[in-house]
């Protein structure tokens, strides 16, 4: 069968110079989650936005069977869908309902099946109340479930996910946990949160240096980095 | 933050607030030509429109002081103008000067206070104006107010290292407002690059698709045509009484 993401010897340059991915190998089968750890600068988020084509490295990328080049990424951020660390960025629609309209309205629905979508999405992330709302008016929280809908609105075969609990007070935090556990969609879970990675994933990679020298168990991985908090 | 005063007015309901924007934009240009091209009678005509206006915003649910107050910024901003009238010796048209650009200012305000602003530049796109234009002006608008959190998290940051030194002289200030600023620019910048990624990752081609168009009923044509035909009998009116 083959496998949800494969990626080969991808390597990428920042336009100054600096080396941030030093040829990765990653597999992610369907239905299966991993933690992608290591340290701040070690190329975790630079690899997870090539899965989505935002970033154009060298080597080989595939989802579900896709090539990555320009022809395929319409189809393929239909099936990746990304929630980034700042939903400031990602909340960018005067209103919340428009935001999350926003991916299927470039898909081509209609402003009517979008507008069903959304709701749906939203009530899935519990903020069907808040439809109405202007983002700026949210809590962080709030903020990152409706970005969360956001995606879920697109229907992905694949969640990305980078540093979802940062900026959540603790009860955001495990109310967010609960929440992404309770959903289908394969993950790769972008984390220094520990917690977050035992709760929502079976498997961890490690970075370091751009490249990805440990994988295994979330446990082991964690054990042999040393890298809880306590 | 001050638009967001202005956003909360906007998204009170009152008969004003259900009026398409539209209507109201096109009775917003009827007020402002007429108060532009007005030449006599301006004194009794800008009693009536102001009277006209305290109506609506008493209609709307908006406290009128704030209003008046808030329609007040334009002054400073004319006050260079009608200063250079006044001091060549022509005081009525530096005061008519004053009055048509304060009436102007509270007639936009009701505009924007009736209208949040998301559906007032899908109302103007619908009447043909350049959609990259408001695109810009969405945005600007949606950010606004995440950059000037920025800036006030930088003032607090700079004074928490550097609190008030006496004796700091303006030339000083400027230096470091001007640092300060083209850190905030860098930060936009980052941030607009962080913005169009998560558009693009969601599909955007370079066009926008909203979610919803209003229909223009025949009542908002009803407005249109009694407001715009006040705004002008008040005019004639006014210019008649004085003959």
């Amino acid at each position: 069968m083959t496998p949800a993401i494969e990626v080969r010897g991808l390597s990428y340059r920042y336009e100054d110079g600096f080396e941030a991915l030093r040829g990765v190998d990653f597999r992610l089968d369907h239905g299966e989650s991993i933690a992608l750890l290591g340290p701040n600068g070690s190329g975790k988020t630079t690899f997870v936005l090539h899965l989505n084509g935002l970033l154009n490295g060298a080597g080989s990328i595939e989802i579900g069977g896709l090539l990555m080049s320009r022809a395929n990424l319409a189809a393929i951020r239909r099936k990746v869908g990304i929630v980034f660390q700042d939903s400031e960025a990602q909340l960018f629609m005067p209103t919340v309902i428009e935001d999350v309209a926003f991916g299927p309205r470039h898909q081509g629905l209609s402003p009517a099946e979008a507008a069903d979508r959304a709701m749906h999405a939203l009530a899935t992330v519990g903020m069907a109340e808040s439809a109405e709302r202007a983002p700026y008016h949210l809590s962080a929280g709030e903020k990152k479930r409706v970005a969360i809908a956001g995606i879920l609105v697109m229907e992905p075969e694949i969640l990305i996910l980078d540093e979802p609990t940062t900026f959540l007070d603790p009860p955001a935090q495990r109310a967010l946990t609960a929440l992404l556990a309770g959903l289908p969609q394969a993950k790769i879970v972008v984390t220094h949160d520990v917690r977050l990675a035992r709760a929502l994933c079976s498997r961890a990679v490690f970075f370091q240096n751009g490249i990805i020298v440990a994988a295994g168990d979330v446990e082991q991985i964690v054990a042999r980095f040393d890298w809880d908090i306590a | 933050m001050h638009h967001v005063v202005l956003d909360e007015w906007s998204r009170r309901s009152s008969a004003l607030h259900r009026f398409d924007p539209r209507a109201k934009f096109i009775v917003l240009v009827v007020f402002l030509v007429v108060v532009a091209t007005t030449q006599r009678a301006l004194a009794s005509l800008s009693a009536a429109l102001l009277l006209l206006l305290l109506a609506c915003f008493a209609i709307a649910q908006i406290p009128l002081a704030a209003a008046l107050r808030r329609a007040a910024l334009v002054l400073p901003f004319i006050a260079a103008f009608a200063a250079a009238c006044w001091f060549a010796g022509d005081p009525d048209r530096a005061l008519a000067l004053a009055l048509k650009s304060y009436l102007s200012a509270l007639a936009v305000l009701l505009l924007m206070a009736t209208t949040p602003l998301p559906q007032l530049l899908a109302g103007l796109e619908s009447l043909l104006l350049p959609r990259f234009l408001l695109t810009v002006a969405q945005f600007l608008y949606r950010y606004l107010f995440v950059i000037s959190e920025e800036a006030q998290h930088m003032r607090i940051a700079s004074l928490a290292r550097a609190p008030r030194r006496r004796g700091s002289g303006m030339r000083r200030g400027l230096k470091e407002a001007g640092g300060a600023l083209a850190v905030l620019f860098a930060r936009s910048h980052a941030r607009a690059e962080e913005i169009h990624r998560a558009m693009l990752a969601r599909g955007f081609a370079g066009h926008f698709q909203t979610l919803t168009r209003r229909r223009f009923t025949g009542l908002d044509a009803l407005v249109v045509a009694t407001a715009s035909l006040a705004v002008i009998l008040l005019r004639l009116g006014a210019e008649g009484l004085a003959k």
